[in-house]
């Protein structure tokens, strides 16, 4: 059995190194896309085999859905022609070498302090305050309750590159506007009408998981931004959409935050303290504040991809 | 009757794998993205549905074996639609399917509809 | 006995997904390689229906429902991408074919 582990282990970080060779060193650049998702596909396996399954569907989320489209997408904005790069200069080998070799130092010295960091790590203080935290779950407990204000502060920088990305003003190049003739490709409405339940489906399913097993706000609304853009790449209601609801936008964009902050200074009404919340109300608070996350990061995920405010 | 159901979820299982094979014999072998897209749409598929049922028939309970089955139904909603999709983004980039080499015997019997 | 078997079907999975890998590089066409990807996605939700049964993690069958959920979404990207491309530009066949 551990020799089997040991070789499904070892050929799949060779084909991770594979792919993330290609990835980096093709010549074309939608290949090098390609490679990319396919490195996210693997990449995921190999949570898995590291016992981590929730980072295993985040990594699945994030990683197959919506990576991939905004990867697609930075690439029809890109001018045509093949992006070959330049050979390196004779005076930038040395530059080079020094580069890899100092990577390559890195990654060695990484390895070995990571190999003697403490096992197993903080796991046993988690699950001794597991009961303190109102979930069952130690991954969604130490999101958001035991170490809440760093996930705080995750849902704020995105909220921080939405605003980056919209006050970059219009777009430059020609508008985005995905085309896809329904003449010719009858499938692809097909497609997100037959899918979209599941995408409402999958993340409530997901949420709910949360409070007990793998699951939670961010993979939920990273499953519900790639049904946005699957919307957005089938049908041109939502854009017209959007710019009769800004209001409405604007406010779910800001409601992960907005109810994170709101739970943490009442926490410190109630109890003294920034982010300690009463035992009693932390279930409901924590699904609560799960909820509004989820909302506001598939909105900020189609935000991303259409690449500027929409209406504009 | 467990044991039976466990034995035929092996071989299920076991043929789904053989089907994956097959499917990249085909990716390795056939010769456009057309006769590619078979290859891959319909062996891999029915290898991925062989071993979702074959698991659906082990699981433990009726909940377990619906998310096998609906994990094999939603794949065959995107491949089966990305298939098609696929095909005529080829044929609209001007990708012709390969057609056989038509011996003379063959150009004979299409006399007919030339006249 | 079920953990072996299911491990070595894994492998054997994953070793076939490299012939994915092997089309991406060679191509020839973008569609070539999008189809690669597709196939390296399904191989990658049965080797992680496999390991849920091997683990006993039944997290992972959530896993392989989001790659299949989403596998979708990727196929349309690209296809969008394409026909806007070919819509944008006429010199750009090639390159939508190709690159």
């Amino acid at each position: 059995m551990s020799v089997l582990a040991w070789g499904f282990d070892m050929l799949l970080a060779a084909g991770l190194l594979w792919l993330a060779w290609q990835a980096l060193f093709t010549q074309r650049r939608f290949s090098a896309v390609v490679n990319f998702m396919a490195f996210y596909l693997l990449m995921a396996l190999v949570w898995v085999r590291l016992d981590a399954p929730d980072i295993a569907l985040a990594e699945a989320a994030i990683g197959a859905g919506v990576t991939g489209a905004l990867l697609l997408t930075a690439l029809g904005r890109l001018p045509a022609g093949t992006s070959v790069g330049a050979d390196p200069r004779r005076w930038q080998r040395p530059l080079q070498h020094l580069a890899m070799a100092g990577a390559g130092m890195g990654v060695i010295w990484l390895a070995w302090s990571a190999y003697h960091l403490p096992r197993p790590g903080l796991a046993g203080e988690v699950t001794a305050t597991l009961d303190a935290t109102g979930v069952s779950h130690a991954v969604t407990a130490v999101l958001l309750n035991l170490r809440a204000f760093d996930t705080l502060l995750e849902i704020v920088i995105m909220l921080a590159a939405v605003v980056l990305v919209w006050s970059l003003g219009p777009p430059l190049g020609p508008p985005l506007r995905a085309f896809a003739p329904a003449t010719a490709l009858p499938g692809l409405p097909a497609l997100s009408h037959l899918l979209h339940p599941f995408f409402v489906l999958v993340p409530v399913y997901l949420l709910w998981r949360g409070t007990h097993a793998p699951g939670g706000a961010f993979p939920a609304g990273a499953v519900m931004g790639a049904g946005g853009v699957l919307l957005l790449l089938t049908e041109a209601r939502p854009w017209e959409y959007l710019r009769h609801h800004r209001l409405l936008l604007h406010v779910l964009l800001a409601a992960g935050m907005a109810l994170f902050l709101v739970v943490a200074l009442g926490g410190m009404l109630l109890t003294g303290t920034f982010f300690a919340f009463p035992l009693f109300l932390a279930p409901t608070l924590i699904m609560a504040v799960e909820i509004a996350t989820a909302l506001s990061i598939a909105l900020m995920l189609m935000a991303f991809y259409l690449y500027g405010e929409p209406g504009q | 009757m467990t044991e039976a159901l466990h034995w035929l979820g092996y071989a299920f299982v076991a043929a789904g794998i053989l089907f994956f094979l097959a499917g990249s014999l085909g990716l390795l072998r056939f010769p456009d993205v057309f006769t590619r897209l078979h290859a891959l749409t319909k062996a891999d598929n029915l290898g991925l549905g062989l071993i979702c049922l074959g698991l659906a028939l082990q699981a433990s309970g009726p909940a377990e074996a619906v998310k096998y089955l609906l994990i094999w139904l939603l794949m065959l909603v995107a491949s089966g639609i990305g298939a098609t999709l696929i095909a005529s983004t080829a044929l609209a980039c001007g990708l012709a399917p390969r057609q056989a080499d038509r011996p003379p015997s063959t150009s004979t019997s299409q006399r007919p509809t030339e006249q | 006995m079920t953990t072996f078997l299911y491990a070595a079907g894994a492998i054997l999975l994953l070793a076939n997904a490299g012939v994915g890998a092997w089309r991406i590089l060679r191509g020839p066409t973008s569609a070539d390689r999008m189809l690669a990807a597709e196939m390296i996605t399904t191989s990658a939700i049965a080797v992680l229906l496999l390991l849920s049964i091997v683990s006993g993690q039944s997290a992972l069958v959530d896993v392989a429902l989001l790659f299949a959920l989403l596998a979708a979404v990727a196929m349309a990207n690209f296809v969008t991408r394409t026909w806007t491309l070919l819509r944008d530009d006429k010199d750009a066949r090639e390159e939508a074919r190709h690159d």
